[in-house]
């Protein structure tokens, strides 16, 4: 059994996104979510609402175990049809070791410079409770599949690809976990494998956020903080009680529901801007100022509005 | 041991309709001590079927076929003669009640998992016979079967105070429990390795073990 770290070749920077990162920008990227649609309308009109503030944008890979549209195709479509480039999202709840190959090569073909490798929420929370989880591989054997087929042309098994995968692997991480250090453990796992960089689950708490930064530091690989404005109450409250390990502040989820009630449709919206403003910016400006974070990874899906708000001081 | 529990009701009665004469086989072993396919829960059955238990037999390893074949042999006749066989075990040895007799049988049981027994009625999920084992490698937890992903380099992001996503947190996370442990034992170095992926195909071509 292989054990420790890997020797791993310095891998270029493939996409703009990792460029970015390496040359110290403070970088920031959006969020797409494909849902049960055979349209990709909505995402392409988001994708270009939210192109002028990111470098890139995740697609999101059936969330919360929902069956939704795959994420590759909106991926490439978003770069082809609008210029913005694409995190394609994956998780390996739904692919084995072969379909993970497959839809590598396939991204490769397309252009995606993008993977962001993850575990994917259990079916048991999503809306096919009876399917299969697959876990063939966990997400730091997905890692390495990946650090396999980009780095030495050649798939788990040794078999040799023709071509060249040029993709940056992001994984994922938690900072909101409790206790922290088997998280933080992890990630350092990943990191030695073959991670380009980390995008973190939603946050609301500075400290934690900061904690976790910390933590982290030794490991040397960029990372975005998550951060999701939310668009009204509703998606507060299903946020709140729905993802794991993520609270909205009570204060906050007040705040929201206080402008819930707002009967004028408008003002509504309005007053729901406000809150994620006053919320939001001072903590994207503490992370800036106060920790080494290389950015950060905005999912404020279909409420493209509030970038150019929540951005127009940086 | 293997632990079962009862099939429900409604499911027996709709799997036993078909048929006439039953004999109800019983397992001294795991079921027994499961208190699913014991003396006493072979005696309930019988009493249930009423005139259609045409005979019953606790067999002390229905799932070793040289002890069914043996144990079962003074009920031979009636074991025939029956329209199928119940047989109140985990699913080996229903298989090998039907591999002996060539009867139709049928599982009383759903089978459940091999398991830790905290109490008598409360049992544990926590081997899958995966082939490979790696307890000394995870402080004597098992990630295969306590995670709910079967990770082996967890834990993942679903994980909320100790707690695993899957469940509504009320089961402990395995991965959380692997780095109390190993660091408890002062191996926390254990924790931090990386486990490559695994070969499938041993445990896929494993259907037989001759020694
Ligand atoms: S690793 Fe787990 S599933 Fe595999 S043999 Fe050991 S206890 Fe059983
Ligand atoms: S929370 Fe822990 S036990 Fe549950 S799936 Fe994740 S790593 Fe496995």
């Amino acid at each position: 059994m292989l054990k420790g770290g890997l020797n791993l070749t310095n891998r270029p920077a493939y996409s703009q996104l990792v460029k970015d990162l390496r040359s110290g920008k403070f970088v920031l990227t959006g969020e797409l979510e494909p849902e049960k649609v055979t349209s990709l309308d909505e995402i392409i009109i988001s994708a270009k609402a939210m192109k002028p503030y990111v470098v890139a944008a995740n697609v999101t890979d059936n969330p919360l175990a929902f069956a939704y549209m795959n994420s590759l195709v909106p991926s490439w479509v978003i770069q082809k049809e609008v210029g913005l480039e694409a995190v394609y999202q994956m998780t390996i709840r739904d692919r084995n070791r072969l379909a993970i190959v497959s839809d590598v090569l396939a991204a490769s073909y397309l252009g995606i410079k993008n993977i962001l490798a993850i575990s994917g929420d259990h079916t048991v929370l999503g809306d096919n409770r009876g399917a299969l989880s697959v876990y063939d591989l966990d997400s730091a054997q997905f890692v390495y599949l990946l650090h396999k087929m980009i780095d030495e042309g050649v798939d788990l098994a040794g078999n040799e690809i023709h071509g060249k995968v040029g993709i940056n692997v992001g994984i994922a991480a938690n900072p909101n976990a409790d206790p922290l250090m088997p998280e933080v453990l992890k990630i350092g796992r990943k990191t030695k494998i073959g991670a380009d960089f980390i995008q973190t689950q939603t946050m609301f708490d500075i400290d934690k956020t900061k904690t976790f930064l910390k933590e982290v530091e030794k490991y040397n690989c960029p990372v975005l903080v998550g951060v999701f404005p939310l668009k009204s109450f509703g998606i507060a409250d299903f946020f709140d009680k729905n993802i794991p390990g993520v609270k909205v502040p009570p204060e906050l989820l007040a705040s929201m529901a206080k402008a819930k009630e707002e009967p004028d449709k408008e003002r509504r919206s309005a007053l729901y801007d406000e809150v994620n403003l006053e919320f939001f910016v001072p903590f994207i400006k503490e992370i800036r100022k106060t920790t080494k974070a290389s950015g950060i990874h905005i999912m404020a899906v279909l409420y493209e509005r509030i970038f150019g708000p929540l951005l127009e001081n940086f | 041991m293997i632990i079962t529990k009862a099939k429900p009701e409604e499911e027996l009665n709709e799997m036993l309709k078909p048929y006439e004469k039953l004999f109800v086989v019983g397992c001294g072993t795991c079921s027994t001590s499961c208190m699913t396919g014991g003396e006493e829960q072979v005696a309930e059955m019988v009493k249930k079927l009423g005139d259609r238990a045409i005979g019953s037999a606790v067999v002390e390893d229905p799932c070793d076929l040289r002890i069914a074949r043996k144990e079962l042999k003074e009920f031979k006749a009636k074991v025939q003669g029956a329209d199928a066989v119940l047989v109140m075990s985990c699913g080996a040895g229903v298989q090998t009640v039907g591999d002996y007799s060539k009867k139709i049988v049928l599982p009383a049981l759903d089978t459940l998992f091999i398991g830790q027994t905290e109490r008598l009625g409360k049992f544990h999920d926590v081997c899958k016979a995966c082939g490979e084992c790696i307890l000394d490698e995870t402080g004597g937890v098992c990630p295969v079967t306590r995670c709910a992903k079967g990770l082996l380099n967890g834990p993942c992001g679903g994980q909320v105070k100790g707690k695993c996503e899957v469940g509504k947190y009320e089961n402990d996370c395995a991965w959380v429990l692997i780095y109390d442990r190993l660091k408890e034992q002062g191996r926390p170095e254990l924790f931090e390795l990386f486990r490559p992926p695994r070969d499938n195909s041993k445990k896929v071509l494993t259907q037989h073990h001759v020694f």
